[in-house]
Parts: structure tokens; C-alpha cells; sequence
């Protein structure tokens, strides 16, 4: 090897590495970039943390400080300068979940919640083994199993309670389950009758689709509530809990149908093409090729239609059904609790139980997303 | 298809005759009596924190359905709201709805019902604070009163000061809730809805006891069950529901004492349990129906007291509810 000094000068080690300056990384970069990115938004950003300023102080004492955490009725809650009355909320806490479900069997509604859950989680778990079976259950069996359960039986040994004593939470859950679980094959199927080469199949799909969608969602509760005992002869009269059911269904196929619809035609053409010179029936086409990815396309709307829908499960109180909301309503009227601050009380809690869930459905669907586009990433 | 259409048209068409014949009969045999209830309000219809109804419209319908089973509690209550409370009742899905609604000319010639007894002579009054040193709604001259937007409140009170040529500021909110916490601010000197209304919002202000309800009542709502035209047996059954609970409290025959009150010697009391003659049977109940009714949910002023009188958190004064013989309203023809 050649011993000779270089006549060029080499550095044979690299320079330390340094760390970024301050200002390109770190928590300070972020603020940069997010908050103080120019005039505009250095000025929205100080107006933000004034509003958090004013706004906090006032609302920690409203809701933890001044709050009142236990008396037996609205006494304490009334007492001058009183915050949120968060014993109206624990004593009536019973009342909220079951309504007049009878209190000796509501060990049936909770045995029923839990269920639902933990078919729900099985189901929406990414990595849960044997999810065909989860679905069978979740979809053949729970309502049965459910309707059994809440409903009583005789065969069963089980008292009956008619559907006139449900109410509170689980009936929110109800409404809301029963229509997200009918509302997306109604929607596919209704999206695909509407693109269906059949003029027959298509005007009705049509027909349907518009006819729901071009009137307000109390309208079609109403319609459902008075006009579904019509129809049918006077002795089969639907229960009063079915006729909204069958409407909040009606309302969120429609909705569903056209989302559904836009994410079959942003499958490209090529992919239904490919399946028929597969030879795919089809059924087989839309099942296996179509569909897993129209769906996947759309899942932020279809998780948008279920989150409206969700909130939406308040209005069949406007037909007498006393979901969770209503029971909130009615609570508050309790003399023995009527005061100044137990309206809010109510509603703050009514508010926070809606967010909890439709936040969660909106987080789930967000992972759900970033998993399933993970392959598509451009 | 053809089959369902007509069968829907001719239901269609019994609906708007009237009702199929014998309500007595379709509740026997379904057994239980289905009543229109109020989706809630303090002392006529709430859910307790049971979820068990409770106030004086409630206990109508259990004393209908003891007068019937000899059994309160089989009833069930159907929540409706202002909308669909007529339809229900046009429709046969309830057999009477007992929810504070005002009996009108136009609700009983145009919708096809009937009101059976009044039980609770409402009408709109104003409470004021005790500070402002008002014992009459007629000293109200030039104050500022709260009241609810768009409803007959505003128009009766309209009339009221103009006919007794007094000023008035009027100040309309969108809601009860948000005229009574303007009230509770001092925004006005009053506050005026319905009487049995008044008591229950007053609940929610931070000083109840500085306030006061004032002794006019300045309208005409007579709150009263209804049932559907066409069935004048059922019709009697409701009506007299009512006065059996008013003939027991005029001759002082109360849950407590009824059994005792069997041995009585009084004509009127023996025939009105059913000791003497068989006053039932006309209105296709048993004899001892206006027994059942006492034993098992008491006369009209137990009813009045424990729902929304003195022994309620409401504490509404008897006043036009008290009984004919005690300056009231309360009138029953006599069981004979």
C-alpha cells in the first residue's frame, strides 16, 4: 500500500453531528409551524388562549368546584352560588339506563348490553380470530337472544316487559344498533339496485332513495308511527317501538345508499372488467371484487351517517318513545329535584354521553381508515 | 296487495267514524287498559325514579282500570306528545288520554271526541315576587312580565290588562325554561303561564318561597280525559270514574276508611260502595266498582293532595278544584 502522505488533504473521520437548531424541530417546530405559522395565525392562536383562559376558570368551578356531589334531594343544589348538582345525575342514574323497565329484571337489559358488547368488540377488534363467527352471532343470534331477553318469554321462564316500559340509555342503544345494523345492507343493496341495468329495479331504488331523502327525518318518524298501523291489518298493529325502528331504518338506507354509490363509481372500470373475464359471476363480482373496496372507499361517510344516526335516535321522542334524552327531560321536572341548575346538570350530562360515543366512532373509524388504505398509499 | 288496500281503507274508514263497538270489552279481554299520558310533566304524569307514573292524571287511569280489574296497575301508559296525542286516540291505540289536555268546543265537535270529568280546573294566573308587595294580578299596572312566545299566554294576557285598561311590558322568551330564569334574574316583575304551571316552575327558581302565585286566574282551561265518540258506555265509565273519587271525598269515604265506611248507614254512601242497589251494572262494571276505585287509589282530594296539592312539592291550592260545597268547581251528580 502506498505510504506516501496524500498530497490532497482527506478527512478520514466525519464531523460530529449536531443537533438541529432549536427552532427546526422539537415541540418548537411544531408550535412554529401550527401556531405562530404567520400574522394571521399568531393572532388567532393568542385569541384562542384567552378564550381557554376566560372560559376554564368559570367552568372548573361550575362543574367540579361548586358542584354538588351528594345530597339526598334539591335542597343543597338550590343553595345560592351552587354548581352542576351531580347527585341529581347519581340518583337518577337508575332512571337514565332502564326508564320503567322493571328494576327486578333489568339484570336481563345488562346481561343483554353485554353481550352487545362484547360481540361488538370481537367484530371491530382488527386482529380477533374467527371474525365469521363473531358476525353470525353478532347478526343472527344477539337479536334474537336479545329480543327474547328484554321482551321475556314464557317458554323461557322469563317474565314479559312490554316494550311500552323500555326507555333511557339502552334503548338508545337499541334504536341506534338496530339501525346501523339495517341500514348498510339496505344501503348496498338499494345502491346497487339503483346502478342495476334493470329500469324496474332501478326506478324503485330511485324512487325509494330520493322519496326519503327529499323529506326531514321527523317526517318519516311521523309517517312511520301513524301511517305503518294503516297498512297493515288492525289486530297486527306494529308494537309503537317497531314503527320508529322501521323508520330511523328507512331514514338511514336512503342516506346509506348513496354513499354507498359514490364509492362503487369511484371504482375504476377496469376492476369490474377484470372480474368478469375471470368469469365471476355477478354476485361474485360485486361480493369479492367490488364491494370490500367501494366500502373501504367510503368508510369516513358510512362512520358519518352512523354518528348522525346516532344522535339522530333522540328524535323518535317527538313519537313518544322515551330514549335517553328524554328521560333527561323528564328527570329534570322532578319536583322533589326542580332547581336552578339541574336543567344544565342534565343536559351537560346528556352532552357528554353523546360525545363519548360518536368520538369513539369517529377514532375507530379513523384507525380503521389508516389500516385499510395502508396498501394503497400513493 | 288489493286485499291490504281495502282492509287499510275500511280500518281507515273506522277510524274516522269512530270507534269499533264495546272499549269495555276490548279491554277486558286484552286486560289492561291502554291510557294516553303525558311525556311528563310534574304532579299529572313523571315517571318516578322507578320509571313507575305517578301524578293526577296518572291516577285516573289507575282508578279506571281498578274500577274495571279491581287492580291499579294494569295500565299501561302511552307517553304522547301534543302531535300525536289526538291521532292515538282517533286511531284506537289508546282507550283514553288523561293528559291535562283543555277540553274545547272545537277539539270535541271537530276531532270526534269526548271529554269526560274535569279533573283539574286550570287556567292562567302570574306569580310575582312577595317584595313587590302585590296581593292581586289587578295592582300588575305598569309592571314587566315574562312570559312564553307564540303561545294563547300572550294573547290572554293581552286581553286581561287591556280590559282592565292597565300598561304592561311584555317580554317574550322562546321557552318556559328561559322566561323563568329571565324572571329569577329580575329581568320582569312577573311571570305568567297556566296555574298548575306556575307551581312548577317556581320550583325552579333559586328563592322559591319569595314568590308568589297570585289568586286570578285569568282563563278558562278545564283539563279533562277524553275518549273517543261512539261508545257512550265507555264514555259513562270515564266520566264517572271521576265523580265516584269527587262523591267520596264529599262524603268523606277515603282509601284509609273505605272498609270501615261499608258498614255505614248513609243511603248515599251504601249505594255509592255498592251496599245498596247495583249501580255498576249500567255502566258494565261490577257493583262494587266505586269501592275499588277508593280502596285502591283513594278519593279525589287524596288524589289532589298527594299529586299536587299540599302534600306534593308542588303545594297548588285547592282553589277552583275544591268541592262545590267548599267554594270550588268540583260538582258530581249523584250516584242513584
Amino acid at each position: 500500500m502506498d505510504q506516501r502522505p496524500s498530497p490532497v488533504f482527506l478527512r478520514t473521520t466525519s464531523s460530529p453531528v449536531l443537533p438541529p437548531p432549536v427552532f427546526a424541530g422539537g415541540p418548537v417546530k411544531w408550535v412554529r409551524e401550527n401556531m405562530l405559522a404567520g400574522p394571521g395565525s399568531a393572532l388567532f392562536t393568542v385569541a384562542g388562549l384567552l378564550f381557554i383562559l376566560w372560559v376554564t376558570p368559570g367552568l372548573v368551578r361550575y362543574l367540579l368546584i361548586d358542584a354538588v356531589w351528594s345530597s339526598p334531594d334539591g335542597a343543597a343544589c338550590r343553595a345560592p352560588g351552587a354548581g352542576a348538582c351531580w347527585s341529581f345525575i347519581a340518583r337518577k342514574l337508575d332512571f337514565f339506563l332502564y326508564a320503567s323497565y322493571p328494576r327486578e329484571m333489568v339484570w336481563r337489559v345488562n346481561l343483554c348490553m353485554a353481550m352487545g358488547g362484547v360481540l361488538a368488540v370481537w367484530l371491530l377488534w382488527p386482529g380477533a380470530a374467527r371474525k365469521g363467527l363473531g358476525a353470525l352471532l353478532f347478526f343472527i343470534a344477539y337479536p334474537v337472544a336479545s329480543l327474547l331477553l328484554l321482551h321475556g318469554s314464557d317458554a323461557l321462564g322469563l317474565p314479559k316487559a312490554p316494550t311500552d316500559l323500555w326507555g333511557g340509555m339502552f334503548l338508545s342503544m337499541i334504536v341506534a344498533t338496530v339501525g346501523i345494523v339495517f341500514s348498510l345492507p339496505g344501503g348496498v343493496l338499494l345502491a346497487l339496485g339503483r346502478r342495476s341495468r334493470l329500469p324496474v329495479v332501478r326506478f324503485f331504488a330511485t324512487l325509494f332513495i330520493e322519496f326519503v331523502r327529499g323529506v326531514p327525518f321527523i317526517t318519516v318518524l311521523f309517517m312511520a308511527n301513524t301511517m305503518l298501523p294503516l297498512f297493515v291489518p288492525a289486530n297486527w298493529s306494529p308494537d309503537r317501538l317497531v314503527r320508529p325502528l322501521v323508520g330511523v331504518t328507512l331514514f338511514a338506507s336512503a342516506y346509506m345508499a348513496e354513499i354507498v354509490r359514490a364509492g362503487l363509481q369511484a371504482i375504476p372500470k377496469g376492476q369490474s372488467e377484470g372480474a368478469m373475464a375471470l368469469g365471476l359471476s355477478h354476485w361474485g363480482m360485486m361480493r369479492l371484487i367490488i364491494l370490500p373496496q367501494a366500502l373501504t372507499v367510503v368508510i369516513p361517510g358510512i362512520v358519518g351517517i352512523f354518528i348522525g344516526l346516532f344522535k339522530d335516535t333522540t328524535l323518535v321522542a317527538v313519537v313518544g318513545i322515551p330514549d335517553f334524552l328524554r328521560t333527561v327531560e323528564t328527570a329534570r321536572l322532578d319536583p322533589a329535584w326542580a332547581g336552578p341548575t339541574i336543567s344544565a346538570t342534565g343536559y351537560i350530562f346528556a352532552g357528554l354521553f353523546y360525545w363519548v360515543f360518536c368520538f369513539g366512532m369517529s377514532r375507530y373509524s379513523l384507525m380503521m381508515e389508516r389500516r385499510l388504505s395502508a396498501g394503497r398509499k400513493r | 296487495m288489493m286485499k291490504r288496500l281495502l282492509i287499510a281503507a275500511s280500518f281507515a274508514a273506522c277510524v274516522t267514524t269512530g270507534a269499533s263497538a264495546g272499549v269495555l270489552d276490548t279491554i277486558k279481554q286484552k286486560g289492561f287498559l291502554s291510557c294516553g299520558s303525558n311525556t311528563g310533566l310534574a304532579g299529572f304524569g313523571l315517571p318516578d325514579d322507578k320509571g313507575v307514573w305517578t301524578g293526577l292524571d296518572v291516577e285516573f287511569c289507575r282508578a279506571i282500570a281498578a274500577a274495571i280489574f279491581n287492580d291499579p296497575t294494569k295500565v299501561k301508559f302511552i307517553p304522547l306528545t301534543a302531535k300525536d296525542r289526538f291521532t292515538a286516540l282517533q286511531s284506537g291505540e289508546v282507550d283514553v288520554l288523561a293528559r291535562n289536555g283543555t277540553w274545547t268546543q272545537s277539539r270535541e265537535a271537530e276531532l270526534g271526541l269526548h271529554f269526560g270529568g274535569v279533573n283539574y280546573y286550570d287556567g292562567q294566573g302570574f306569580m310575582t315576587r312577595k317584595k313587590n308587595n302585590i296581593s292581586s294580578a289587578l295592582e300588575l299596572n305598569g309592571a314587566s312580565i315574562c312570559v312564553q312566545q307564540g303561545t294563547t299566554t300572550e294573547l290572554n294576557m293581552a286581553d286581561f290588562f287591556r280590559t282592565n285598561n292597565m300598561k304592561y311590558e311584555g317580554i317574550a322568551f322562546a321557552t318556559a325554561d328561559e322566561a323563568i330564569k329571565a324572571y329569577d334574574t329580575g329581568r320582569c316583575d312577573a311571570f305568567t303561564t297556566d296555574v298548575s304551571q306556575l307551581y312548577s316552575e317556581k320550583l325552579k327558581l333559586v328563592n322559591p318561597d319569595d314568590t308568589i302565585v297570585l289568586p286570578e286566574v285569568i282563563s278558562k282551561e278545564p283539563l279533562a280525559p277524553a275518549v273517543r265518540q261512539g261508545d257512550s258506555q265507555w264514555f259513562n265509565i270515564v266520566r264517572w270514574t271521576h265523580y265516584a273519587m269527587l262523591n267520596a271525598e264529599e262524603m268523606g269515604v277515603t282509601k284509609a276508611n273505605v272498609d270501615e265506611k261499608m258498614k255505614s248507614q248513609t243511603p248515599e254512601v251504601r249505594r255509592l260502595l255498592g251496599v245498596e242497589g247495583d249501580f255498576g251494572k249500567g255502566l258494565g262494571l261490577t257493583k262494587d266498582w266505586a269501592y275499588r276505585i277508593v280502596k285502591h287509589v283513594g278519593n279525589y282530594g287524596e288524589s289532589f293532595d298527594r299529586n299536587v296539592g299540599e302534600n306534593s312539592k308542588l303545594k297548588i291550592k285547592r282553589g277552583q278544584n275544591n268541592l262545590w260545597s267548599k267554594g270550588g268547581l268540583q260538582y258530581a251528580p249523584p250516584v242513584r
